[in-house]
């Protein structure tokens, strides 16, 4: 039977070395298999720690981190790291391989993967993200988002059961953002698998099915994206935004439109308002 | 500082196999005390050309006037120098480039390298550190204990302190959370209007081109594509399609608001308690009355 929780954090601290301030505060919060949750907060609220514990890049002084069921530790780290694949920032921090076939082969030699089932997989995996004319390109002449892409792939290959996008879009241009989040989105039609994403980017929190909020390294709500964005007033806050159709609509609520779902999408706000205006 | 592009043209690695014209034929005027946001996709020249705005690149053909400064392909390195000193250029992820030990040190380096007089540097330093909201009392920490939000700020101090009369920004605030976005923004914006400042912003928020812009120049594949005031810029949504951009979300949904309500409403920079009421109005209209 599937666990109910694929990831699960049990009143987890930490400290990084040299700092007085805990960078999480007793944080406990799980992830379901198959679910898309993302990240958000201010700067230093904690989420890129979570990431790094979420596949024992850091270890919490307390608390335990359950994947699958499995607790991270010293010697489940290895076995951890083939569920939990991760995607940076950086597109030009992120590659070995001198071109891109060599690049997604990189992780599935490392994890000592028959070369025949390599092969199978490497295919596969560029083509989830729509690179597969690129095999042989030197990557360093890709485009931002097409490496970030190839990054996704390289993750793909492993056939991870969880995805952390760790800030993967945000030094991409607009174009470039799009085509990740479609390519994750695509990848999840064709397979189980969960997505963290953490991001400063709103409308990349709409494509999640739920919503965790940090700050100051305490969880500070949990949600789908409907219920967060409610808390208008309270997110700005504590340093961040709503999208523009949250913001119009606060002001439409004010001059007496009364709105009674949360709009996300210009269409749920159009829907609304046209609705109002034709019962007039 | 006006700054004049004259047919400019710029080729990586001439004459070789590799040859990449990456500026062609741009001629734009940017008056002086504009803000001026440049705006294109990736390889679409942005980058190269804001680095023929303090000479790190001569165009291969072409003039650009800046100031009483003429930079051509011949022009002499030394002479370079004294553009240098009045272009301030924030660069993208410029906290990559702190490297001293202090804080003070790391944000007096570039006036002391061009030879200022220290009086003048202290004298700056207080109003420099106001600006960006950093407290003098972490002047003699190393920068690298900051966090990456807070060592961005000294990386702009580093560049505020040079008094420069053209500064240019490389997406700014990529990477910070909302609230830092905002306050980096309106900082520039505020000290533009205060010093009476030349400044060019390189964006891909159509947001910030509108809110805080007063010309926007488009550049595709090494040419400019449009130029003008941003509303009217942002108004020709086909245009900016054709070249993979978006407009901005709130002339996006005011279009889409027309489609369905037939009603225009014409957008000139109005907050969102403006567009609200507009909106209300029209809403609570009703059917019958039409």
């Amino acid at each position: 039977m599937e666990p109910r929780h694929y990831i699960e954090f049990q009143d987890v601290s930490f400290q990084y070395p040299n700092s007085e301030d805990w960078a999480l505060k007793g944080v406990s919060f799980h992830i379901k298999p198959n679910e898309w949750v993302a990240i958000i907060g201010h700067n230093g609220s904690g989420k890129s720690t979570i990431a790094k514990l979420m596949n024992g890049l850091l270890s919490p002084q307390q608390g335990t981190i359950h994947v699958q069921e499995l607790p991270i530790n010293q010697e489940t780290i290895w076995d951890v790291r083939k569920k939990v694949g991760m995607v940076f920032q950086n597109p030009d921090n992120q590659f070995v391989g001198t071109t891109v076939i060599d690049d997604v082969a990189f992780g599935l030699e490392n994890h000592g993967i028959p070369r025949e089932d390599m092969q199978k997989r490497i295919s596969y995996s560029l083509k989830a993200v729509n690179m597969e004319e690129y095999v042989n390109h030197e990557p360093h002449n890709l485009s931002g988002g097409q490496k970030q892409r190839v990054a996704i792939a390289s993750v793909l290959a492993v056939e991870p059961e969880l995805i952390i996008l760790d800030e993967a879009t945000a030094m991409l241009d607009p174009k470039g953002r799009n085509s990740i989040m479609n390519t994750v989105h695509q990848v999840r039609q064709d397979r189980d698998v969960s997505v963290v994403t953490i991001t400063h980017d709103l409308n990349e929190v709409l494509f999640a099915d739920r919503v965790i909020v940090m700050n100051e390294g305490n969880v500070w709500f949990e949600g789908t994206p409907r219920e967060v964005f409610q808390k208008h007033d309270e997110l700005q806050a504590i340093g961040l935004d709503t999208p523009f159709v949250t913001q119009l609509s606060r002001h439409l609520n004010k001059l007496g439109i009364s709105l009674h779902k949360e709009p996300l999408t210009h269409k749920d706000l159009m829907d609304e308002l046209w609705t109002l205006h034709s019962t007039r | 500082m006006d700054i004049t592009f004259d047919k400019v043209s710029h080729i990586y690695q001439k004459n070789t196999p590799f040859e990449y014209k990456a500026l062609e034929d741009v001629s734009f005027h940017i008056s002086s005390g504009s803000y001026v946001a440049i705006i294109g996709h990736t390889g679409s020249g942005k980058s190269t050309l804001i680095q023929h705005l303090n000479g790190l690149l001569k165009p291969t053909e072409g003039k650009i006037q800046m100031g009483n400064f003429v930079l051509t392909a011949d022009k002499k390195q030394k002479d370079i120098m004294k553009l240098r000193k009045q272009v301030g250029v924030v660069f993208q992820y410029p906290e990559h480039q702190l490297f001293e030990e202090s804080i003070e040190k790391d944000i007096k380096f570039g006036p002391q390298n061009f030879g200022v007089e220290p009086e003048v540097i202290n004298q700056r330093l207080p109003e420099v550190l106001k600006s960006v909201q950093l407290s003098d009392q972490l002047l003699s920490r190393s920068p690298f204990d900051l966090s990456g939000g807070q060592m961005r700020r000294v990386a702009i101090a580093g560049v505020l302190i040079m008094e420069p009369n053209l500064l240019v920004l490389d997406e700014p605030t990529a990477g910070l959370d909302p609230r830092g976005q905002k306050e980096i923004m309106d900082m520039f914006y505020r000290l533009h209007k205060e010093k009476n400042r030349t400044t060019v912003l390189v964006t891909h928020s159509m947001e910030d081109a509108l809110q805080y812009a007063d010309h926007v120049i488009i550049m595709d594949h090494g040419k400019l594509y449009m130029e003008g005031n941003p509303i009217e810029v942002f108004r020709q949504r086909d245009a900016l399609q054709k070249v993979g951009l978006d407009v901005p979300e709130v002339i996006d949904f005011l279009d889409s608001f027309e489609k369905t309500f037939q009603k225009p409403i014409d957008y000139h920079g109005q907050s969102m308690d403006e567009l609200a009421e507009v909106i209300a109005r029209i809403v609570e209209g009703g059917h019958q009355r039409e």
